[in-house]
């Protein structure tokens, strides 16, 4: 090989390495870094049955996890039969919609929810080389992004008594190469991190025995090797080591188990006593600074987000909209309908997806905040949409829609 | 750009299948490589990711095999463990997308073979039906009728709903008695509440009598003593005395006063025994039923148990399991424990708990528990009459 030659190579390797961890993915749960934002995008505010529907898939089975997007394909997992014991996982062109493979596997937990909820309500991650596809009965099935099963972990299998007869709903994430999950019920609790090539345990971790059912979400080091993983549930919010396991740090007030913190210019938005903004010290990881709480922000089922400087919170039908920085309540507006569904922000817009399947879209540019489209889909809606390639995907159990102009 | 243009996800793709190629040559024992060798290193994943990135790569090498491969892994799933037989599904799908795609023939005949062969492991033969249906659409109404009495409560359900769908038509045309035997019928299959409630709805209208805790092998019989103290849910880990010994006739000393055990039973069409309407709603408070199950051999079967309270269960005094959870929903089924038995009489024990929540949704106080085989198919004690000699009924 010539020397240039050589040089290009590299040059394209690095590219795609950098391009692999930088693009416009929708990895997990409320997005790559579950802001629940997804900069740069800009997809219609308006749809309807055949107003900017790029396609519409029929699909077997249960869902309440969102659909998730690598690269060019749109990643979904499903819960069928009487039992809701069989697992799905599927890959779809993000272009076409086209069913690029489906692989199908027995939970080996038990798969008892309640009416609303489906073996698969946690939404699947990735990290951008494997998809992990997670489900309530606490089956954790590792895939590359072509369907191979890499490597399958049965957590109520391994601990029987993990399991809520509600059922689970909280979703993986992943930090560098550990995957995480927080597995909480009245029975057993506990939080593990896996390697995520092997699914092997790098840690594990007894938790509170109450049942919970936010997310683990991520507070990202430049040290990946101090990357925090928050998890938050009836006791607080406890920050460990993502590698290792080890805890840096506790809030200790005690947190919604529904809707799940997020995290913004280094703060960390906690639905406890309404909203209560935390800025742990960068110097050691270990002291907390209350920046301000408000019981006026507390959350229902969707969990908070911030936008551009605000944050935004919703309860029942009412979004309320403050200053991020300070918690002044700027705006409240009411929307219509139950909300399970969390939303999502693009291009200066905040998506409400009801349950009913009624979407609200409201601009959040002004001084208030205003709807300016309502769309039907027609379907229960109870995911959390993703967004990418200017498009919202959405899915109810029958059909995932790609919402394009 | 070009339709030849390598995407982003192609490019990355690329460098995984390079990479996992030097992987498997670097590490891939020797004689792993034939499908036998294979499969047995797959059939080695057990708990707690122990043979985890063999099974991987023992995954990768044998989906890339020809679809003869199919039988013998189906062959496979046996005595396979449930985290083995998911590696082993996903063998067996990869293989078929890869056949299908590629316009290649799949063994349909052995397919069937295998399908309709009762002995071979019951998720095996729906995956292979699963994969026949792929690419014949008769197979359905070819087997499906025939699964009436399956070992496979998947096939027996697709049996049974289509008699009931049958069954559902002609009782709307008003041709009763032709409804009645199809219902009936499909009676004999059916184990999912769903569908024995659709079912006995329209017989008993018929005026049928159905012995629904018969059919399901609902353990009706008990003697409970109580109530002990579970005031702050901390009763759930006393050992009070019947853990140690379960003595019918003994006066004990419970949360309210003196306790004897007194005799119990359930007449509900699902086994419910409802402790807050047959005894007291009491609250913060543990009983422990006791009943017994005869077998003339040695056998394994399934307790299986549905309850909103806390609960630990022992047979011949061993706990089998136990599940603090307390107003999570009931359903029937909602817990499964394999058990064996020994020949003759088998004592079964159930410690069950009640906490002191005050809400409307958690006051159910109840459980039922049913004995069946791992279809689903009940089994029944083998001297019903004996289970409860000792006690007359409690007095009022």
């Amino acid at each position: 090989m010539t020397r240039p030659a050589f040089r290009f190579i590299t040059v394209l390797l690095a590219s795609v390495l950098v391009t692999g961890l930088t693009g416009a993915d929708w990895r997990q749960f409320r997005g790559n870094d579950s802001s629940s934002v997804a900069p740069g995008e800009k997809p219609p505010v308006t749809w309807g049955d055949t107003e900017n529907i790029a396609w519409k898939i029929p699909l077997r089975g249960r869902g309440l996890s969102g659909p998730i997007i690598v690269g060019d394909r749109v990643y979904l997992t499903s819960s069928d039969g009487f039992k809701q014991d069989r697992l799905f996982v599927e890959c779809f062109d993000m272009k076409t919609g086209v069913r690029r493979w489906r692989r199908s596997f027995q939970a080996t937990g038990r798969t008892q929810c309640h009416a609303k909820m489906a073996n698969a309500t946690p939404t699947p991650a990735s990290d951008g080389k494997r998809i992990f596809a997670f489900f309530s009965s606490n089956d954790l099935v590792c895939l590359d992004l072509d369907g191979n099963l890499l490597w399958y972990r049965g957590l109520t299998h391994d601990f029987p008594n993990a399991s809520n007869s509600l059922g689970m709903a909280s979703s993986p994430v992943v930090i560098g190469d550990t995957v995480i999950v927080q597995v909480e019920s009245q029975a057993e609790s506990f939080a593990t991190g896996l390697d995520v090539g092997t699914g092997t345990t790098r840690w594990h971790r007894k938790q509170h025995r109450y049942d919970n059912w936010s997310s683990p979400i991520a507070l990202v080091n430049k040290d990946p090797a101090r990357s925090l993983v928050l998890l938050q549930n009836m006791i607080g919010l406890t920050a460990l080591e993502a590698r290792t396991g080890k805890e840096a740090w506790h809030y200790d007030q005690p947190a919604s188990r529904t809707p799940s913190s997020v995290v913004a210019n280094g703060a960390v938005y906690i639905p406890s006593n309404g909203l209560t903004v935390v800025r742990p010290a960068t110097t050691n990881n270990k002291t907390l600074e209350i920046a301000w709480k408000d019981n006026r922000f507390s959350s229902g089922t969707p969990s908070p987000l911030v936008y551009r400087g605000k944050v935004f919170t919703m309860s029942g039908p009412i979004v309320k909209c403050g200053d991020a920085s300070t918690g002044k309540l700027l705006w409240q507006l009411r929307l219509k309908g139950a909300f399970t569904s969390s939303p999502v922000a693009a291009d200066g817009h905040l998506y409400y997806f009801s349950e009913t399947g009624r979407t609200y879209v409201v601009d959040v540019t002004g001084p208030k905040g205003k709807i300016i489209a309502e769309n039907e889909l027609g379907a229960t809606i109870l995911c959390t949409p993703a967004i990418a390639d200017n498009s919202v995907f959405v899915r109810s159990d029958g059909h995932l829609w790609k919402i394009s102009r | 750009m070009g339709n030849s243009t390598m995407t982003r996800y192609d490019f990355t793709r690329l460098l995984g299948a390079l990479s996992t190629v030097v992987f498997l040559m670097n590490t891939l024992p020797a004689d792993a490589a034939e499908p036998a060798g294979l499969i047995s290193t797959i059939k080695s994943v057990d708990k707690k990711a122990k043979g985890n990135p063999e099974a991987g790569r023992a995954v990768a090498e044998l989906s890339r095999a020809e679809p003869a491969v199919l039988l013998p892994v189906l062959a496979a799933f046996q005595d396979a463990n449930p985290l083995a037989a998911n590696y082993l599904r996903s063998v067996v799908e990869t293989i078929v997308d890869r056949a299908i795609d590629n316009k290649k023939t799949l063994p349909r005949k052995p397919l069937e073979s295998f399908i309709t062969d009762r002995k071979n492991n019951p998720q095996a033969r729906r995956l292979a039906f699963e994969i026949l249906q792929r690419v014949d659409v008769t197979v359905v109404d070819r087997l499906i009728p025939g699964m009436l009495t399956d070992p496979s409560p998947l096939f027996r359900r697709d049996a049974v709903a289509r008699l009931l769908d049958l069954a559902e038509r002609l009782n709307k045309e008003g041709q009763q008695d032709l409804a009645g035997t199809l219902y009936k019928r499909a009676l004999q299959g059916a184990t999912d509440d769903d569908q024995v409630r659709a079912i006995a709805k329209p017989l008993q209208k018929m005026g049928e009598k159905l012995d629904l805790p018969r059919h399901f092998g609902f353990l009706t019989q008990w003697h409970i003593v109580g109530p002990f103290d579970n005031t702050g849910s901390k009763g759930f880990n006393v050992v009070y005395p019947p853990e140690k010994q379960v003595d019918l006739k003994a006066k004990l000393q419970g949360k309210l006063g003196p306790a004897g055990w007194k005799q119990y039973r359930t007449t509900d069409d699902f086994g419910i025994l409802d402790i807050a309407k047959q005894i007291s709603p009491y609250k913060g408070a543990v009983m422990y039923c006791t009943t017994v199950f005869t077998t003339k051999a040695p056998r394994s079967l399934q307790f299986r148990l549905g309850t909103p309270n806390a609960w630990k269960l022992w047979v011949n005094g061993r706990l089998v399991f136990a599940n603090e959870e307390y107003h999570r929903g009931m359903k029937l089924d909602q817990y499964s424990v394999p058990v064996t038995l020994r020949a003759g009489s088998n004592s079964i024990l159930l410690k069950i708990c009640q906490n002191e929540q005050d809400q409307d949704w958690a006051q159910r106080y109840q459980f039922q528990i049913r004995t069946c085989n791992v279809s689903g198919i009940a089994v029944h004690s083998a001297d019903s009459s004996a289970a409860l000699p000792q006690l007359e009924e409690p007095q009022p």
